[in-house]
């Protein structure tokens, strides 16, 4: 599959076309039907007074009607990607938004502005936006068109509207309240069967990134003592006669392992750590959005109840209930649909990454 | 290669038994004993061998014989025991003495110890080699009574001889770079390979934790399972191969480790060359010096300053017959000292003419020797990456199968 190698060794600066951004995801539909095709790229670094930043270019390339060009290239920092994805939430409250690479990383000595950070960040983003425009019901989502499409002052406006930060809070803080109380125990099977499900999966997931990183560690030390290995026996060359060709031939074989182990690595970093990180992501969100359903619940649960003890009004709060119970249902459905497919994707993700893995380490092993 | 004790005869190292003992100093010991068998092999025909004669051995013992054939032909490059202590282990091996793998190691190098002085043409017919494979009692003091020890040479003379010689033969001088070089560059090449093999080793074995984790994840998926669990036990596989790779290297490591030691020894006979030499220097000083003295009391001229003269002018001459019996002491040691000098630059010709043969012998040895064990290396490598291929060949097809 020579399209899929290609992939495998673009370089990180070239801007990802979107051709080859069709092997990478899984669709829906098939690639001939997708219609929104978006790369993030070219990080640039703002300095002002009171801050320094950094803004990352979105290109869209598209053939949607509703889009009133077919082509759009706007700047975007980390901030606005974080309000695509609170309003998404909003809207949404029981569809799998995909995550965000995180604000800062805890571990590890990577400063803020480094450039490996950067162009991890980049992908992560890159990845976010792609995911949505996949995402059946996200992708006609009103603020990702007008994350897509406006310049920065029309999206600053924008932003203003609609409730604050704080109200939103607000929200959510009341919510949790109220859903620890009820929603367990008139919760479906189905949903307690995929609550148990995800305690296990982010155990295990966090475990194999663990893992991987800790491989990526040990091949790094590999390959830093076996860059000192080659050199050794040409030294040993210079003294010897008769063995000096053999001693040179294993020397530049020891360096060819090394450049091997590199692309070895190259691979890890490109592709394993990446996927498995973000499901690690993925694991919070869906645990959230778990809990989110179960509030919808607790909120027609506690009405229910309420009801139940009082005989009069009962009118009101039929409606009231029948309203709530559309509501639960069409949570509950939105969240199953998006359960499947979230699960089809992690599985499709999850072979093609590690076997993407396996095809490397086949590729390092026949070099 | 001529008729050489190797021919003649079976040598194995076949056994090694941990014994206690009281050593000399009355005090319990643990050590470990080793087995040498012999069987003699008629060269004509096949299938007619001689009785197995077999006697045990310990590390100790074959030091002294190594240490009696080093000083008895000190114009061989003798061949080297194994270590006497695990150097240039990586984490896993262990760098006890008692440890099983160590003592299976040194058996083999002493196997190969005792093979090397068989085939070789000049050492294969010591008697003292020959009663060490053959006589179990009494062969300490065999040893001993050669008095060889006495032929040693102190090492701080040796020392001295190599920064006081004025004339150093040039070839030697290069081997004894050579030797140092070869020195200097394996150790390097030894401890780096091991740091490698630790390296390679971490890397394999945390794949097994994917094993783990990958078995455990199959429980909770439904389509996926299979294709996890059977991609697990791969990881497995992966993980547990390095074991018997790193133990196969161990063995190439062995190899190097032998010419490591092995330049110890070409250095020996480029310091014994050194001494001969220095001593030839010596002695030819002492022998001039000595004519001088003659020629100035025969013609009654001075021409150096010296304590004799001094007293001379001081206390009065000495009388005629005084100076007659000088002369004559003299001219005895002269000519004891010519005849002395004569037999050494004889003794030394002699020397780098054997010595030089057995070097070009060693020279070709060792180019075979470590040729193979560079190619077998390789094999080695390329062994492991077609076990990486199969291993990784068929989690890709688990993989595929999620």
């Amino acid at each position: 599959d020579t399209s899929l190698a290609e992939v495998n060794s673009f370089s990180p600066s070239v801007p990802i076309s979107p051709s080859s951004m069709t092997n990478q995801y899984k669709f829906e539909d098939g690639p001939e039907l997708r219609d929104l095709f978006i790369t993030v790229d070219d990080p640039e670094s703002h300095i002002t007074a009171i801050e320094t930043f950094i803004t990352y270019r979105v290109v869209t390339k598209t053939t949607r009607s509703e889009f009133d060009s077919s082509e759009y290239e706007v700047r975007r920092r980390y901030q606005d990607f974080l309000w695509l994805k609170s309003k998404l939430e909003e809207a949404h409250p029981t569809l799998i938004i995909p995550p965000l690479p995180e604000k800062f990383i805890m571990k590890g000595m990577v400063e803020r502005f480094s450039d490996e950070f950067i162009e991890t960040r980049r992908k992560a983003l890159h990845k976010f936006l792609n995911r949505i425009a996949d995402h059946p019901t996200l992708t006609f989502n009103e603020d990702f068109k007008i994350f897509l499409t406006a310049q920065a002052w029309e999206l600053s406006s924008h932003k203003k509207q609609g409730p604050g930060l704080l109200s939103r809070m607000g929200q959510t803080v009341r919510a949790v309240a109220s859903s620890v109380r009820g929603a367990v125990k008139n919760r479906p099977e189905m949903f307690t069967e995929m609550n148990n499900y995800m305690e296990m999966f982010s155990q295990k997931i966090n475990l194999l990134d663990k893992i991987a990183h800790r491989i990526y560690k040990e091949e790094r030390e590999y390959f830093n003592e076996m860059k000192e290995y080659g050199p050794i026996h040409t030294l040993w060359s210079a003294s010897e006669e008769e063995l000096a060709e053999s001693l040179k031939g294993i020397a530049s074989c020891i360096d060819r392992c090394c450049r091997a182990t590199e692309r070895r690595m190259a691979g890890l970093s490109e592709h394993l750590l990446p996927i498995l990180h973000e499901y690690v992501l993925y694991t919070e969100i869906l645990v959230g959005v778990l809990k989110r359903r179960d509030q919808i619940q607790g909120e027609l649960d506690s009405k229910v109840d309420a009801l139940a003890n009082k005989k009069t009004e009962k009118d009101l709060f039929s409606e009231e209930i029948g309203k709530l119970e559309d509501k639960v249902e069409r949570a509950n459905n939105a969240l199953k649909a998006d359960w499947d497919r979230w699960k089809q994707n992690m599985q499709w993700d999850m072979r093609s990454t590690f076997t993407n893995v396996a095809e490397n380490n086949l590729r390092y092993y026949e070099e | 290669m001529e008729d050489c004790l190797a021919k003649k005869m079976e040598i194995t190292v076949s056994e090694a038994e941990k014994r206690t003992g009281r050593n000399a100093m009355n005090i319990q010991e643990t050590y470990t004993a080793y087995l040498i068998e012999t069987r003699a092999v008629e060269s004509q025909s096949e299938g007619q061998c001689g009785p197995v004669e077999s006697l045990w051995r310990r590390y100790s013992e074959f030091e002294l014989l190594r240490n009696y054939l080093s000083v008895t032909y000190p114009h061989i490059v003798v061949p080297p025991l194994p270590e006497k202590r695990a150097d240039f282990v990586w984490h896993k091996l262990s760098a006890d003495n008692m440890d099983p793998d160590f003592v299976e190691r040194r058996r083999i190098g002493l196997e190969n110890f005792l093979l090397r002085v068989a085939s070789h043409p000049v050492l294969c017919q010591d008697k003292i080699f020959y009663a060490f494979l053959m006589q179990e009692g009494g062969w300490k003091e065999l040893v001993n009574e050669t008095g060889f020890q006495l032929k040693a040479d102190s090492r701080l003379k040796a020392l001295n001889a190599t920064f006081r010689v004025k004339n150093p033969d040039k070839r030697f001088t290069e081997l004894k770079h050579y030797s140092d070089e070869l020195q200097s560059v394996i150790s390097h090449l030894l401890r780096v390979r091991a740091r490698v093999a630790d390296r390679l080793y971490g890397v394999y074995k945390v794949h097994g934790n994917y094993g783990r984790v990958f078995s455990e994840w199959s429980a909770i998926e439904k389509e996926m399972g299979d294709g996890l669990q059977s991609a697990g036990h791969h990881m497995d596989v992966y993980a547990a191969s390095i074991d018997d790779i790193l133990e196969e290297e161990e063995h190439y490591a062995d190899q190097l480790k032998e010419y490591l030691f092995y330049a110890e020894a070409l250095r020996a006979v480029c310091r014994k060359h050194e001494l001969m030499q220095y001593d030839l220097e010596m002695a030819a000083q002492d022998l001039t010096s000595k004519k001088q003295q003659c020629e100035e009391l025969a013609t009654g001229t001075v021409r150096t300053f010296s304590l004799k003269g001094m007293t001379s002018k001081l206390f009065g001459q000495e009388t005629a017959e005084q100076r007659e019996a000088k002369i004559k002491v003299l001219e005895e040691q002269i000519q004891e000292g010519e005849e002395q000098l004569k037999s050494k630059n004889l003794e030394g010709r002699d020397f780098v003419k054997s010595a030089w043969a057995d070097i070009e012998r060693f020279k070709e040895q060792k180019n075979h020797d470590l040729k193979e064990a560079l190619i077998s290396y390789a094999v080695m490598q390329i062994s492991m990456c077609k076990k990486g291929i199969q291993v990784w060949t068929n989690a890709k097809e688990c993989f595929s199968k999620m």
